[in-house]
């Protein structure tokens, strides 16, 4: 792509000539602060924290949508656009339910760091506060709660651009615009897929994985990226762990799967800690299966090995590898199989 | 996959066929979905009205079991209206002419009668796909899990090569495999007749080969069991001693009552899982294992992607990974492995698998390669078949319709197709485990037309009695116009209600997968 | 065809159907069977003559006799009168059609003397609903030269040497969005009309499609023909059923005509056209809003760039004008460049519909050439303010317009002019404001509106102009504090810097322009919590002035008993319990009650 100059705050930089403003920012170490941007979906300009100054333009430009153009200069951090930003952080803000003591998405809101980092102060302002108390609990997996809802839309855009299912929706004109379903019905009763991408994407506590873990965002101990345990796409997860649990699964964007998951992928990890996972090995005496140890059990496993081959002969043995397990723990199977027992009875459920 | 799951976006047909996408595998149908929105064109083939067939330009509800009909029928379309890549016959493949002719005496009208479908719309879906500059087929179990499975899939292969849609970015044939790591484990010698990277175990080098590596002797250059024949051989007494690592055949293979029979008959049996599964209670020995967040490793995705596993949290209790178990078990065999963690092992693999050989954990610590990656410096293979077919030439095979084994008589009047549902995977031994995914869908269910149901005086959610040659369940329908007329259909994740109660184990000679799809079933009222 | 001696013309449009236009209609067809004259006379329905103040609205030629608030009743007479005997009915005639004995005809009355009508040059002369009427008028004579004798460039260029501008309130060179529509380059391009006209006080667009539907439809095919488009869409609100109604028959008659459709002319130009209704969204108006309710999604503007030239409807290149812009196209094709350069003002060429309405005497839809001032539109043409009342403002550019004073009345009205003096020319609504009128509250009640319409998609125009409006209300409600002036005119001003569309960066204009204007207005509110005008309530005092005579029938109606007084004496209101519901003003027999 063809390099054109620019200048952002006083620097003159080249970046291709097919960057919009926030890219060419982005990647020159200019900060510009966004809500409603997400780099996979198609800009929306909705929020308007990202505005800039282009110098010839009549009012302020949204970086995210606003392509460069040679010789273009740009400020991103006048007097004029900080105001514009605190005034929309304040509109915002002074439409927001304040519950951020109690809220599980605190340390993790895009909302309150900008907040932060702008001197909101929650107080200031003589307005009204409005308060729909809609919180729409009908999906298994998460919430909806309309008064912490800022309207950036990316739940939408994703779910249409991203999952291509369109469950969501905005209704109502002005100050009663809220996010909705198709003809007003209840999430549960809407096409959702429940695939959580919008709960990933939501920048605000909105939309929230419905969850009993207690844990503060600033308390994770770490994200570890895997690849998830469902089905062949392989998609790409993080998950994020406190005190020895996993506790959410985030998608980061750049994978294969860019950053989307489904249903399985995104919730299906509470089988992880439940109680009845086997802990010791089981050995069955008189008819049932008691726990023992792993001694016990491996000599027992030996012992009956080596009297069958003895006995029978290699080809007595089968072992069913799985398609759920690693490769290396393939591998080793029919190792131990074929290379120790000397018998090619191994297979998997690769039909099935 | 011969190509990736980033080219489906930018595709310019895509024919799905055999495959509820956006159930089983989500993240796919939502690429596919896209690939629409960005214009392409979308056939649909599948006796339910799935999802992606509100998206279809041509959707085409076809009996179960008539994939090859269908398919012949559109070639018929694509060699009689000249639609087809001469230049890529030509030059790329062997044995067009063999084909055509077969192709040529089958009409259109025949494979629209046979699939129950409009001829018309036969030609339609065959235009489409024949006259795409990129056109990519996707198929899943509906296609493999058939008696004649392998005849289905060489009938793909006929179309893709036919309009010389294979070896082209976008375009390609497509199993989308069902299973995190169904792939690998095919890959790295989970299967009964050849070692890791589909080297032949009956081929003297391949054994020399391996009694190097592994530094033993005698390995055995007969083909081993699959699975359904190491059932049958605990019935007769062949097989003593089932190991089991990680699966659940007491839910998920065909003729569940068969292989009841079969586990009760085995001398011993070892089970390794994270749960105690329908197949663990089974079992002499169980053994507790850790699972895919409890672990390192790599799993290998339908597009050939080694992409690492890594461990987050610790294993319950004294859990251990499946390898480690293992490697402690072949030390009490005797054998040292030296395997001191799954990294050692992925170095092993890269040794004796060809196709693996230019993986390391380093190189897929961000983004996992694709297979083939034969050497350190090779950056993975993006599709398959570029320029020429991993055989050299490309090779069409005739391919004749033939019925299912089992076909629908006066007696089990109706025919059942399997499948799963978008909340639960496989047995359902991790999802039905997870309260939110369980009460999405929490218990088994027959999906029945309005017609067939009311044929049957039956009432939606009604309790009813299903039953084929082989068993008999009980469970509740739902009604519903998304399913073909006479076809009935239910997911298989259900232990309590298990759809492999009715299955029929017909194999396909070839590969021994079973006829899932397709058999004769049933309903009575209670 | 057969010769008639008289037309009766009766306007079609909305006003005056309203007002019982079409049973008129009747009784004139009725009474002229009656009297034989069926042979002589023809009955025309016509789209809106523009006084609709004085609807429902007859004009009889070749006399031009222009009778007004014309009843059903009185057609017998001016049947037997006028169409039988020939004298025309003169206390039936529009009172400005009559200086003494001397009759006017339409054209002479003050209200149409000094208007120019280009746009409107159809409306009220043809039948809309007769494609050979238009074509009487030199209808389709320009499409028909543009295929078959000129290039497209050709006409791009000579719409980009008329200097016309958008209608639609904007004010973009007309040619110039044609040139950037030619340019770009898409698998299709499409033509399209904003006849979304969502100003409630703006009806011109709509006039033009009752009373002229052809002349957009010829405009939109020389479009297409200009830009290399073979489809276009009218976006029209479902509120405007006879406009809807008529665009349809013309858009039938068209077709059939083969004007509309492949090889038009027998030229390799073929040019389709449908009718997109939408669901009268203010924020519809907005091109890119207007785009997306096409497409059939929720009509929320989209970024620009890239511009509906580039990426319009359905992604493709879009050519998008207004109606008022459409109509006059025709006329720039068949009379050239130089002639529409020779009306209006060198920056402004041509002429602009306005919306007359408030308090104004002749109400009613006007066309005027550019570099009019504002005096002669609301005094010679509008016949200045009713009822002896001082002219206090005049609001233009519909609800996110801005109020112009006294001082302004001699401006000439052009696009520079109006923004330069904080009000634009927008969707061409004028409307005066007298003593009466509180400009808090104009400011309030306009607001309101945007608030209402605002789309709900950018954070500022959501947010920000409910916010205004409850600082507004606060005011009005006698709670302001003097900071809520900066408050206001802070929102004000980041609102317009920031909003994604027009609607928003236009939304507070009322406000900004009214404490420009009229700052004293605002503080009096606040701090003497006083309402000059006497219009919002919260600041008002009902009082009982010398005139009370003692009935006490003022103290029997008030629910809340905060009347005192004995008969015959003077009343007394306790102001600390009154509610100001305005039952004593009304039962008071001699209005000695006052609310001020």
């Amino acid at each position: 792509m063809k390099k054109i100059e620019i200048s952002i705050n006083g620097n003159k930089i080249e970046v291709p000539s097919n960057y919009t403003i926030l890219e060419a920012a982005r990647e020159n170490g200019y900060r510009i602060p966004t809500l409603c941007h997400d780099d996979r979906l198609k800009p929306s300009g909705a929020c308007r924290m990202c505005v800039v100054e282009v110098e010839g333009a009549r009012s302020l430009v949204t970086s995210c949508s606003t392509p460069v153009r040679a010789g273009m200069v740009v400020k991103t951090n006048s007097d004029r656009v900080v105001n514009s930003r605190k005034t929309t952080l304040e509109l915002l803000w002074a439409d927001h339910n304040y519950d951020c003591l109690t809220c599980n998405k605190a340390g993790n809101c895009d909302l309150q760091d900008l907040c932060y980092e702008h001197d909101i102060d929650p107080l200031d302002g003589p307005y009204i506060k409005y308060s729909s108390n809609h919180v729409d609990k009908t999906n298994e997996f998460y919430i909806f709660d309309e008064d912490k809802c800022i309207l950036c839309g990316k739940c939408v855009r994703a779910c249409s651009e991203l999952e291509g299912v369109g469950a969501i929706t905005f209704s109502g004109r002005g100050h009663h615009t809220h996010i909705s379903h198709p003809f007003e019905k209840e999430m549960l009763l809407s096409d959702c897929v429940s695939c959580g991408t919008c709960v990933s994407v939501c920048p605000t506590g909105a939309l929230m994985e419905k969850t009993n873990a207690k844990f503060r965002n600033w308390d994770i101990d770490k994200k570890v990226k895997t690849t998830c345990t469902y089905c062949g796409v392989g998609c790409q997860l993080e998950l994020v762990v406190h005190d020895n649990k996993v506790v959410r699964i985030d998608a980061p964007a750049d994978s294969i799967n860019k950053g989307i998951t489904c249903v399985k992928g995104k919730f299906g990890y509470k089988f992880i800690d439940r109680d009845d996972r086997l802990k010791m090995p089981l050995i069955r005496k008189k008819g049932k299966l008691v726990e023992s140890s792993w001694d016990e059990a491996y000599d027992l496993i030996a012992s009956k090995m080596t009297s069958t081959l003895e006995n029978y002969g290699p080809d007595s043995f089968a072992a069913l590898s799985s398609a759920r397990c690693t490769n290396e723990e393939n591998y080793i199977l029919q190792k131990l199989f074929r290379g120790v027992i000397k018998t090619n009875n191994v297979d998997h459920c690769a039909r099935l | 996959m011969t190509n990736s799951i980033g080219e489906i976006e930018n595709t310019d047909a895509l024919f799905v066929i055999g495959t509820n996408t956006t159930e089983n595998h989500p993240v796919i149908g939502t690429f596919m979905k896209k690939a629409v929105r960005n214009g392409a064109k979308l056939v649909v083939a599948d006796p339910r009205e799935i999802e992606l067939a509100n998206y279809a330009d041509v959707y085409l509800q076809i009996n179960p079991g008539s994939n090859v009909a269908l398919l012949n029928a559109m070639m018929n379309v694509i060699i009689s209206e000249d639609l087809y890549a001469k230049e890529y016959i030509e030059s790329r493949t062997v044995n067009f002419e063999d084909m055509k002719k077969t192709i040529l005496e089958f009409s259109v009208e025949e494979g629209a009668r046979i699939c129950g479908v409009d001829a018309e719309d036969i030609r339609k879906a065959a235009r489409i796909y024949a006259e795409a500059d990129k056109a990519g087929i996707y198929y899943a179990m509906g296609i493999t899990q058939q008696s004649d499975g392998t005849n289905h899939v060489k009938s793909i292969a006929n179309l893709g090569m036919l309009c010389g849609n294979v070896g082209i970015e976008s375009g390609g044939i497509n199993p989308l495999r069902g299973q995190n790591n169904v792939q690998g484990a095919c890959d790295l010698g989970a299967l009964p007749n050849v070692y890791p990277g589909y080297q032949k175990v009956t081929n003297a080098d391949m054994k020399a080969k391996f009694e190097k590596a592994w530094n033993v002797e005698g390995l055995s250059d007969k083909v081993g069991l699959t699975i359904p024949k190491i059932m049958d051989g605990g019935i007769s007494g062949d097989v003593k001693f089932l190991y089991i690592m990680g699966e659940n055949p007491m839910v998920s293979d065909p003729d569940l009552n068969h292989i009841e029979k079969a586990f009760d008959n085995f001398d011993f049996i070892v089970v390794q899982d994270i749960f105690l599964s329908e197949t663990a209670e089974k079992a002499d020995v169980v053994l507790p294992a850790a699972c895919f967040a409890e672990k390192e490793g790599t799993f290998t995705n339908t597009e050939r992607r080694i992409q690492r596993v890594r461990k987050a949290v610790n294993a319950p209790g004294e859990a251990k990974a499946d390898w480690v178990i293992i490697n402690d078990i072949m030390k009490k065999m005797g054998y040292e492995n030296n395997f001191n963690s799954a990294n050692d092992i992925m170095e092993e693999i890269a040794m004796v698998t060809p196709q693996y050989g230019g993986i390391t954990y380093d190189r897929i610590e961000k983004v996992g390669l694709q297979w083939p990656c034969p050497t350190k410096d090779h950056p993975g293979t993006k599709y398959l078949h570029k320029g020429e077919f991993a055989i050299g030439k490309g090779k069409f095979t005739a391919v004749e319709y033939k019925e299912p084994a089992e076909v629908v008589d006066p007696e089990y009047n109706l025919v059942l197709t399997t499948g799963r549902v978008l909340y639960h995977y496989h047995t359902g031994t991790m999802t039905r485990k997870v309260e939110g995914l369980n009460n999405m869908v929490s218990k088994s269910y027959i999906e029945i037309s309005p017609l067939t149901a009311k044929g049957l005086k039956l009432e939606d959610d009604e309790l009813v009695a299903i039953s084929s040659r082989r068993g008999k369940i009980e469970v509740n329908i739902k009604i519903t116009k998304r399913i073909k007329d006479h076809v009935v259909f239910m997911p298989f994740h259900f232990a309590e209600a298990a759809a492999n109660r009715l299955t029929n184990a017909a194999l396909d000679p070839i590969t021994d997968i079973p006829e899932y799809k397709v058999c004769a079933v049933k309903i009575e009222k209670l | 065809m057969s010769l008639v001696r008289s037309h009766v013309l009766i306007c079609g449009g909305t006003g005056c159907t309203s007002s019982g236009s079409i049973s008129i209609h009747e009784k004139f067809e009725e009474c002229i069977k009656k009297f034989g004259l069926d042979k002589e006379v023809k009955v025309v329905k016509t789209g809106c003559f523009g006084l609709c103040e004085a609807g429902p609205i007859v004009v009889v030629y070749p006399e031009g006799a222009f009778y007004s608030h014309v009843k059903v009743e009185d057609i017998e007479r001016i049947t037997e009168e006028h169409l039988y005997k020939g004298r025309i009915v003169k206390d039936l005639l529009f009172k400005q059609a009559l200086e003494g004995d001397v009759i006017k005809s339409v054209n002479e009355v003050q209200f149409y003397k000094k208007q120019k009508r280009v746009v409107l040059k159809n409306c009220g002369v043809i039948n809309p609903e007769v494609i050979e009427e238009y074509i009487a008028f030199d209808g389709y004579k320009a499409l028909g030269k543009v295929v078959t004798e000129m290039t497209q460039q050709e006409v791009v260029d000579e719409i980009k040497k008329s200097g016309l501008r958008g209608r639609g309130g904007g004010g973009f060179p007309t040619g110039l969005k044609w040139q950037f529509t030619l340019d770009a380059i898409g698998k299709e391009k499409y033509v399209a009309c904003n006849a979304d006209e969502g100003d409630p006080g703006a009806f011109m667009d709509r006039s033009v499609l009752e009373g002229d539907p052809h002349s957009v439809i010829e405009a939109m095919a020389i479009a297409g023909y200009a830009i290399g488009a073979s489809k276009g869409f009218i976006y029209i609100r479902a509120e405007y059923p006879i406009a809807v109604e008529r665009l349809e028959i013309a858009l039938a008659q068209a077709k059939e005509l083969g004007v509309i459709g492949d090889n038009i002319f027998s030229t390799d130009f073929s040019f389709d056209l449908e009718i997109r209704l939408g669901a009268g969204a203010f924020v519809c108006g907005e091109e890119t809003a207007l785009i997306e309710s096409i497409e059939g999604r929720r009509g929320m503007p989209r970024p620009r760039p890239p511009f509906p030239a580039n990426k319009g409807i359905f992604q493709m290149p879009t050519l998008l004008n207004n109606v008022e812009t459409y109509a006059n196209i025709t006329q720039i094709i068949l009379n050239g460049a130089e002639w529409f350069r020779s009306i209006g003002t060198e920056k402004s060429p041509g002429t602009k519909v306005f919306a007359l309405g408030g308090k104004i005497n002749n109400t009613g839809l006007v066309e005027i050439p550019m570099g009019m001032t504002l005096r002669e539109v609301i005094y010679d043409i509008g016949g200045g303010i009713p009822n002896g009342k001082a002219f206090k403002a005049v609001q233009t550019g519909g609800p996110s317009g801005g109020c112009l004073t006294y001082k302004h009345l001699d401006e000439q009205i052009t696009y520079d002019n109006l923004v330069r003096l904080g009000s634009m020319m927008g969707s061409g609504g004028m409307i005066v404001l007298d003593e009466d009128n509180c400009m808090v509250d104009v400011a309030r009640f306009f607001l309101d509106f945007t608030v209402d319409e605002s789309c709900g998609k950018c954070t500022p125009c959501r947010e920000g102009t409910k916010r205004m409006l409850e600082l507004l209300n606060k005011i009005c409600d006698g709670k302001g504090e003097i900071e809520d002036i900066a408050r206001l005119e802070n929102l004000a001003v980041n609102i317009k810097d920031s909003s994604l569309c027009g609607l928003g960066q236009t939304a507070p204009n009322p406000v900004l322009s009214t404490i420009k204007n009229f700052r004293h207005e605002y503080i009096s509110h606040i701090e003497d919590k006083k309402c000059e005008a006497g219009v919002c309530k919260a600041l008002l005092k009902v009082t009982i002035t010398d005139k009370c005579i003692g009935c006490t029938a003022c103290t029997k109606v008030c629910p809340v008993d905060c009347i005192s007084g004995s008969r015959k004496e003077m009343h007394v209101i306790d102001q600390n319990l009154c509610i100001k519901c305005g039952a004593c003003i009304e039962k008071c027999p001699v209005n000695a009650i006052i609310l001020k």
